[in-house]
């Protein structure tokens, strides 16, 4: 499904000053298939923005426009709950929404809610082929109580509990906040996973930036509610000066390549690890040749 | 969920904000006592009331209409009363009788007499929030409830439940919202099927919010252990509450109104002929 915002606006409350606008004009395009970043500082506004995408923050009269594939989310007769399974979100923290007394149900509580009828047996082949997505063994953990996890465990299970109806685009709020830097690999490694299976479109929040420069095919800078910059990590993170002026980090990479610059040496890459060590050792190679 | 006027604080810089916490409350207790003065049907009492509390608006700064707005809360109260009595007053002279339903001069009268009431009340508690932050209600109590310690009453360890009751509110309303999102976000539907099946809907909501309350509850406790918090015993205050020529002033005018009211109990035929 292709994502298309357009001057997208909106206040919380009844504020209409122009001042408490937590989204300003926001125009945006997310094609199908892509790895999407969204980076701001917080209070930039990007909870607010994925909000919209499934209908939980709903569009105000004359505030822009969103359409998500066949879905036009500003028509009254728009079917959220469709457009919901098809569009999965994961809150930040996401453990703090498990509720049920097994694994087992927590996970199930989407099937359920999506595709009422839904037979039991299928049930338990989508739950167990999500619980094992997420990396865990299905038969030890379906039937303990999602509290008595760890805690990473428990992010899992959440996920586990959204992608369980294989939602073809997948929105994650700030997944990896608190985990460590084991955990967040492993976190990569599945998002990596579920964009060659059934998810089609990924759009990842993130404070991170070598996240973002690593894996994301391109990339939207929120500042005050409004995009400032979009595009490839790399055409982003080129441009230090004005990333600076909303407040944000560059990925170590690009560091590590603004300072072998001047040291005089021009290491053109990508900011991906993979690319700087290419691009180092090409140059490392063509000074021996010189 | 946000439009919870009543007992938002409105920061400002005022006399009434001003004023010591302590009077501000016992001062909202008088105010209430005198709308429960005035008696039945002297409408004239209300009046001065409403007056009032429109003063107090005016040296408070806070907009009228925000105060106003606090009956909303409780407009569904306000007009259910006001039903039960239109309806069902048997009393007085009839004026439309329909099946087994009367409505009577008496009963239009009372539920006016009640709407006036209770708006009223709720008017004048709802400015004492507006104007004091909820720390400060929460020191003007334990101060107020000081004489109760001699019958060994944990004055402070109440004031603090109740100041961390406050702080909390609007965390734990945010919490709601967010969950109430995820769940959504699942599928959940919170909108339709009848009251049961809406009540069941509200499990996946109160479950994580509860063991997220005691999770905070937990770290709260921690982190005051922590910074070895020990209750009451030798502790000081980080601002003083002081009595200054404002809380005079104030205890003069609701003494006023008071007066006004009684007046105007007893000689309501001198005005109303
Ligand atoms: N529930 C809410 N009520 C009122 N204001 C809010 C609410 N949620 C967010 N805001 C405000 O909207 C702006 C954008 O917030 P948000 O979208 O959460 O930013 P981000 O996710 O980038 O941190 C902020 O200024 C924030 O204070
Ligand atoms: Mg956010």
């Amino acid at each position: 499904m292709r994502i298309e915002t357009e001057k997208l606006s909106y206040a919380y409350g009844e504020s209409k000053a122009l001042m408490n606008l937590a989204l300003k004009d926001v125009t945006l395009t997310v094609e199908e298939g892509e790895f999407f970043g969204i980076i701001g500082q917080t209070g930039s506004g990007k909870t607010t923005f994925v909000q919209h995408l499934n209908g939980l923050i709903k569009l105000k009269k004359n505030s822009g426009s969103i359409k998500i594939g066949e879905f036009d989310l500003g028509e009254k007769k728009c079917d959220f709950k469709k457009l919901r399974a098809r569009l999965g979100m994961v809150f930040q923290y996401p453990e703090y929404q498990l509720f049920a007394e097994t694994v087992f149900e927590d996970v199930a509580f989407g099937v359920k809610n999506f595709m009422p009828e839904t037979s039991p047996e299928q049930v338990e082949v989508m739950v167990k082929d999500a619980l094992e997505t997420v990396g865990l063994n299905y038969l030890k953990v379906k039937d303990k109580s999602p509290f008595e996890l760890s805690g990473g465990q428990k992010r899992r299970v959440a996920i586990a509990g959204v992608i369980v109806t294989k939602p073809e685009v997948l929105v994650l709020d700030e997944p990896v906040a608190g985990l460590d830097p084991q955990g967040k690999r492993e976190f990569i490694a599945l998002l990596h996973k579920l964009h060659k299976s059934f998810v089609k479109t990924i759009i990842l929040v993130s404070h991170d930036m070598d996240l973002v420069a690593e894996n994301c095919t391109r990339a939207a800078v929120f500042s005050h509610g409004q995009i400032v910059a979009v595009g490839t990590p790399k055409e982003i993170f080129s441009n230090a000066e004005s990333l600076e002026q909303t407040g944000l980090d560059l990925p170590l990479t690009a560091y590590l390549t603004n300072m072998l610059k001047q040291a005089g040496i021009t290491a053109e890459n990508d900011y991906t690890v993979d690319g700087l060590i290419k691009a180092i050792v090409s140059e490392i190679n063509c000074g021996g040749e010189r | 969920m946000k439009d919870v006027t009543f007992g938002q604080y409105f920061p400002a810089k005022s006399f009434v904000h001003n004023m010591d916490a302590r009077v501000k409350i016992l001062a909202v207790i008088a105010y209430i006592v005198a709308v429960f003065l005035v008696k039945a049907f002297h409408f004239l009492g209300f009046l001065a009331c409403f007056l009032f509390v429109i003063i107090a608006t005016i040296f408070s700064r806070v907009p009228f209409l925000k105060v106003l707005r606090s009956i909303k809360g409780i407009l569904f109260f306000i007009i259910l009363s006001a039903i039960l009595q239109i309806f069902f007053n048997a009393d007085g002279k009839i004026l439309l009788e329909w099946k087994f339903i009367k409505i009577t001069d008496k009963g239009l009268l009372n539920a006016g007499f009640i709407v006036a009431r209770i708006s009223l009340i709720v008017l004048g508690a709802s400015l004492l929030t507006l104007t004091t932050s909820p720390v400060e209600i929460a020191d003007g109590i334990e101060s107020l409830m000081y004489p109760l310690k001699w019958i060994k009453f944990p004055v402070h360890e109440f004031a603090l439940i109740m100041s961390i009751a406050l702080r909390f509110i609007p965390t734990l309303l945010d919490e709601t919202d967010r969950i109430i999102k995820a769940q959504k976000a699942r599928g959940a539907d919170f909108e339709s099927g009848n009251l049961f099946k809406r009540a069941k809907a509200l499990i996946p909501v109160l479950i994580p919010l509860l063991i997220s309350s005691f999770r905070r509850a937990d770290e709260l406790a921690d982190a005051m252990d922590a910074r070895c918090y020990s209750g009451s015993k030798n502790r000081t205050k980080y601002k003083k509450m002081r009595l200054t020529w404002r809380d005079a002033v104030a205890t003069v005018f609701i003494a006023g109104l008071i007066v006004g009211v009684v007046f105007l109990n007893k000689f309501y035929w001198l005005l109303v002929v």
